[in-house]
C-alpha cells in the first residue's frame, strides 16, 4: 500500500495556481507597469521642461540669489548664492525645530504628570489644556499668534515693559545682551571645568555605591559646580560681562537682542501644540508602570521620591520614548508651517528660490533630501537612547 | 463540643455608622483633592488665582464686551480708533463672523446655487448618522450608498454641469465646504490605499514590499507641505502638454497619498498583532490570499487599530488647513483670507475673533470625532486584549 504511493506520481499543479509562478507573475506585472509609469512621467516632465525653457540640474545654486532674508543665524546678504539661501533656511529650521522640541518637552512632562496628579483643579486643568490643543490645527495656532496676537500689540513708540529691562512690541520680543569682553574665556574654562568634575564625581560616587553601599549628594555638588567655578572665573578675571540693554528710540529700539515675532508665533505654536501630544504620551507612560511596581518599592521601605526616580520612571521611560520620537519628528515637520506667516525656514527659502528660478524638481528633490536626512538623524538619535533606556534582561 | 459560656451573641447585624465627619462632605473632598498636602495646597492656590485672573477677562471679552451687531468695521473700533467704543475697550467682534458666515461656509460658491451644497451636506449627515450609530439597521446598504453612490451624487451637486445643473469651477468654492470635501475624499481613498500598502509591506514578494517600505517611509518622512508643493507644483509637468489639471484635484491626490502612507502604518501595527494561528487557521480552511485576508485577519486587524484609524482622520481633518499654502481657501484660508485682505472689517479685534470661530469649529468636529472613537473602542471590546 505504502510502496504504492511512494511510486505514485506528485501532483502535477497547473502552473496558474502555482503560488511561486504566480508571485514572480505579479512582480514582474507590477515593475513594467511602474517603468511605463514611469517612462510616461519622465517623457512628459521632459518635453514640459524644454517648452518651458526650464535647464534641469543643481548649477542654478550657484546663481546669485537677489533677495534678502530678515531672520538668519549664519551670514548672508542678496548678493550669496541661492545654495547659501537655503542654507540659512535650513539653519533656521533646525533652530525653530530645536527650540520647539526643548519647550514642549517640559511643558509636555508638566501637564502629563499634572493629568495624574492627586490634586482635582491641577488635573482638570491639564485636561482642559490637552483637549483643546490637541484638537486645533496647529497652523490656526501660528496665525492666531501671528495675527491675533502678536501683531495688535503696540508699536515701537508704546512698547510695553517686562521685567529685566525687556520691551515687547508688534516687532518682537526685546531682551538685553550679555556682552562678552577679552577675559570671559575664563568663565567657559570654569564651566567646562565643573561639568568634566561633576561627571568624574559621578562616577566616582556610583563606583563607590557599588563597592560599599555610601551614598553621595551628586545632584548637590554638580549643582555647586556649575555655578561656582563659572562665578569664580567671573570674579577672578574681574568681572568682564556687561549687559547691553535695549534702549527705547522714537522709531527703533537699539541695543540688545530681539526675537522677531515670526520666529515666536511658530515657536510658542508648536511648543503647544506639541506639548499637548507629549502630555498624554507621558501619561500613558506613566500608567503603563504596574501598580505593583509602587508597592513593591514602598515594600522595600524606599521614599516615594526615591521609588518614582529608580523604579517607576526608568520603566515609563521605557513606553514613553518610541512615541515622543515621532511627536519630535513632526514638530520637526511641521516647521515647515513658518511659510504662512513668512518666517524663513527651508521652505519658505525654497519656494522663493522655486518662484525665480522655475526648478520645481530640483528645489522638491532638496526638500525631501533635508527633511529625511532630519527624520533619519532624529530616529537614529532616539533610538540609541532607546536602547540605552531599555530594560537590561539579565 | 463547645464548652464556651457564651453569654450574648448579636443575632442582626449592626447598622452601619455614617462616615466620619472628617471623612465625607465637602470638606473632606476639598481637603483630599485639593489641599492634602502643603505642596498641593500651594498648587492649588496658584491654580485658583491663575483661574480667577484669566477666567473673568476671556469671558468678558468673549461674551460681556463683544459687539453683537454692526455692519462694518467702525462697530468694533475705539474712539481713538475712529468708532464708538470707549478707550482701552476690547472684546470680540463677532458681526465679523455672523457678516462673512456665507464665505466661511461656502466660499465665492454662487449664491443661488448655493442650496446645492446644503442639500449635498443634508444627505452626507442622513447617510453617516445611521452608519454612526451601532443599532440602525440596514448598515451594509448604507454603507454602499454612503461610500460608492454619495461621492457621484455629490460630484454632480457640486460641479454640476449636468441635469439643468450650472457648472461651478472649483476655484470658487471655499470654507468649510472645501475643508469637509478634501476630508471626506481623504479618508475614503485612504483606508483602502493604506490596507493595501500595509499589505503590501507585510507581503512575502520582496519587489512589492520594498515599493511599499520606499513608498510610506518616504511620505511619512516629509512634511505634508512638501507633498502638497509636490502635487501643486510637480504634477502639471507629469502630464502630457497641454493638460489641465484641477488645483483642488491636485490637493486631494496630495492628501489622500499623504494620509495613506500614515493609514498603513496603523494597519500595519493592527495585522501584527494578529496572531499567527489565525493565518494558519485560514490556510488549513483552504482559503485563498484574499478570501484569507478579508474574512479572517482584516476584520480583526482593523477593529484593533480603530483608534489608530480615526486619529489619523483627526490628523488628516486637521491637516486640510495646510492647502492654504498652496492658495486654496478653505474654512482657515477663507478666515485669513477675511482677515488680511478685507478692509471692511479691519480692526484689532477681528483676527482674534475669526480665528476663534475658526477653532471652535475645527474642535468641535476633531473632538466629535475623538470621543466617538472612545465609545466604539468601548462597545468594540470584546475582552480579547491582552
Amino acid at each position: 500500500m505504502s510502496e504504492h504511493v511512494i511510486r505514485e506520481e506528485p501532483v502535477r499543479v497547473p502552473l496558474i495556481y502555482d503560488p511561486r509562478v504566480r508571485s514572480i507573475f505579479f512582480q514582474v506585472l507590477l515593475v513594467a507597469l511602474l517603468a511605463m509609469g514611469i517612462w510616461w512621467i519622465v517623457d512628459n516632465t521632459v518635453e514640459n521642461l524644454r517648452r518651458s525653457n526650464i535647464s534641469t540640474g543643481f548649477a542654478f545654486l550657484r546663481g546669485r540669489a537677489g533677495f534678502d532674508i530678515s531672520d538668519r543665524l549664519i551670514d548672508y546678504t542678496s548678493d550669496s548664492s541661492y545654495g547659501r539661501a537655503l542654507l540659512v533656511g535650513i539653519a533656521n529650521t533646525l533652530a525653530v525645530a530645536a527650540a520647539g522640541i526643548v519647550t514642549a518637552t517640559i511643558l509636555g512632562f508638566l501637564v502629563g504628570i499634572g493629568r495624574l496628579s492627586q490634586n482635582w483643579l491641577i488635573r482638570k486643568l491639564a485636561m482642559i489644556y490637552v483637549e483643546v490643543f490637541r484638537n486645533i490645527p496647529p497652523l490656526l495656532v501660528i496665525l492666531f499668534w501671528y495675527q491675533g496676537v502678536l501683531a495688535v500689540l503696540p508699536n515701537v513708540r508704546d512698547s510695553l515693559s517686562l521685567p529685566l529691562g525687556s520691551y515687547l512690541n508688534n516687532r518682537g520680543f526685546y531682551f538685553p545682551k550679555l556682552v562678552w569682553e577679552p577675559g570671559s574665556g575664563l568663565i567657559l574654562a570654569g564651566f567646562v571645568a565643573a561639568v568634566v568634575l561633576s561627571w568624574y564625581v559621578a562616577r566616582r560616587a556610583r563606583a563607590r555605591q557599588m563597592a560599599t553601599g555610601e551614598r553621595f549628594p551628586v545632584f548637590l555638588t554638580s549643582v555647586c559646580l556649575i555655578i561656582g567655578l563659572p562665578l569664580l572665573g567671573y570674579l577672578v578675571s574681574g568681572m568682564p560681562v556687561s549687559v547691553d540693554y535695549p534702549q527705547k528710540g522714537t522709531f527703533n529700539l537699539s541695543g540688545g537682542t530681539n526675537i522677531k515675532p515670526e520666529f515666536l508665533s511658530l515657536y510658542l505654536a508648536l511648543s503647544f501644540y506639541t506639548a499637548s501630544f507629549i502630555a498624554e504620551i507621558v501619561r500613558a507612560g506613566i500608567m503603563g508602570v504596574p501598580k505593583g511596581q509602587t508597592e513593591a518599592y514602598s515594600a522595600l521601605g524606599m521614599s516615594s521620591n526615591d521609588g518614582l526616580r529608580l523604579v517607576v520612571i526608568p520603566q515609563a521611560m521605557r513606553i514613553i520614548i518610541p512615541p515622543l520620537t515621532s511627536q519630535y519628528l513632526n514638530l520637526t515637520k511641521n516647521s515647515s508651517l513658518a511659510v504662512a506667516i513668512g518666517y524663513p525656514d527651508l521652505y519658505a527659502v525654497g519656494g522663493t528660490i522655486l518662484n525665480q528660478t522655475g526648478q520645481a524638481i530640483e528645489v522638491v528633490v532638496i526638500f525631501m533630501t533635508v527633511y529625511l536626512s532630519i527624520s533619519i538623524l532624529t530616529s537614529l538619535f532616539m533610538n540609541w537612547f532607546n536602547t540605552k533606556m531599555a530594560l537590561k534582561e539579565r | 463540643m463547645q464548652e464556651h459560656d457564651i453569654s450574648w451573641v448579636r443575632t442582626e447585624m449592626a447598622l452601619a455608622e455614617t462616615a466620619p465627619r472628617s471623612q465625607a462632605g465637602l470638606g473632606a473632598w476639598v481637603r483630599k483633592n485639593l489641599f492634602a498636602t502643603p505642596f498641593d495646597s500651594v498648587l492649588t492656590i496658584i491654580a485658583l488665582l491663575a483661574v480667577a485672573s484669566f477666567l473673568p477677562r476671556i469671558l468678558d471679552w468673549l461674551f460681556f464686551s463683544a459687539v453683537w451687531t454692526g455692519t462694518d468695521r467702525t462697530a468694533c473700533l475705539t474712539t481713538e480708533q475712529g468708532g464708538q467704543l470707549p478707550a482701552g475697550w476690547s472684546g470680540a467682534c463677532w458681526p465679523f463672523v455672523s457678516g462673512r458666515f456665507g464665505q466661511f461656509m461656502f466660499g465665492r460658491y454662487p449664491m443661488d446655487e448655493r442650496w446645492r451644497v446644503v442639500l449635498t451636506g443634508i444627505l452626507f449627515i442622513l447617510l453617516l448618522a445611521p452608519l454612526l450609530i451601532p443599532r440602525a439597521p440596514f448598515k451594509k446598504l448604507n454603507a454602499i450608498l454612503f461610500f460608492g453612490v454619495f461621492p457621484f451624487v455629490a460630484f454632480l451637486l457640486l460641479v454640476g454641469g449636468a441635469f439643468g445643473l450650472r457648472y461651478v469651477e472649483t476655484p470658487l468654492w471655499g470654507g468649510l465646504m472645501v475643508t469637509l470635501v478634501i476630508s471626506y475624499v481623504g479618508i475614503v481613498v485612504s483606508l483602502p490605499l493604506g490596507i493595501i500598502l500595509a499589505l503590501g509591506r507585510r507581503s512575502h514578494m520582496p519587489i512589492v514590499k520594498l515599493l511599499s517600505v520606499i513608498f510610506i517611509e518616504t511620505v511619512r518622512g516629509v512634511p505634508l507641505v512638501t507633498v502638497l508643493f509636490m502635487a501643486s507644483f510637480m504634477l502639471p509637468l507629469f502630464v502630457p502638454p497641454g493638460t489641465s489639471f484641477d488645483k483642488l484635484l491636485r490637493a486631494l491626490i496630495g492628501v489622500a497619498l499623504f494620509a495613506s502612507a500614515y493609514m498603513a502604518e496603523v494597519v500595519r501595527g493592527g495585522l501584527q498583532a494578529i496572531p499567527k494561528g489565525q493565518y494558519e487557521g485560514a490556510d488549513s480552511l483552504g482559503l485563498g490570499y484574499w478570501p484569507k485576508m478579508g474574512l479572517i485577519i482584516m476584520p480583526q486587524a482593523l477593529k484593533l487599530v480603530i483608534p489608530g484609524i480615526v486619529n489619523t482622520f483627526i490628523g488628516m481633518f486637521k491637516d486640510t488647513t495646510l492647502v492654504l499654502i498652496i492658495s486654496m481657501f478653505d474654512l482657515l484660508g477663507v478666515v485669513k483670507q477675511n482677515i488680511s485682505g478685507d478692509p471692511t472689517w479691519a480692526t484689532p479685534q477681528t483676527a482674534k475673533t475669526g480665528y476663534i470661530f475658526a477653532a471652535a469649529i475645527f474642535w468641535v468636529f476633531c473632538f466629535g470625532m475623538s470621543r466617538y472613537s472612545q465609545y466604539m473602542e468601548r462597545r468594540l471590546d470584546t475582552g480579547h486584549k491582552r
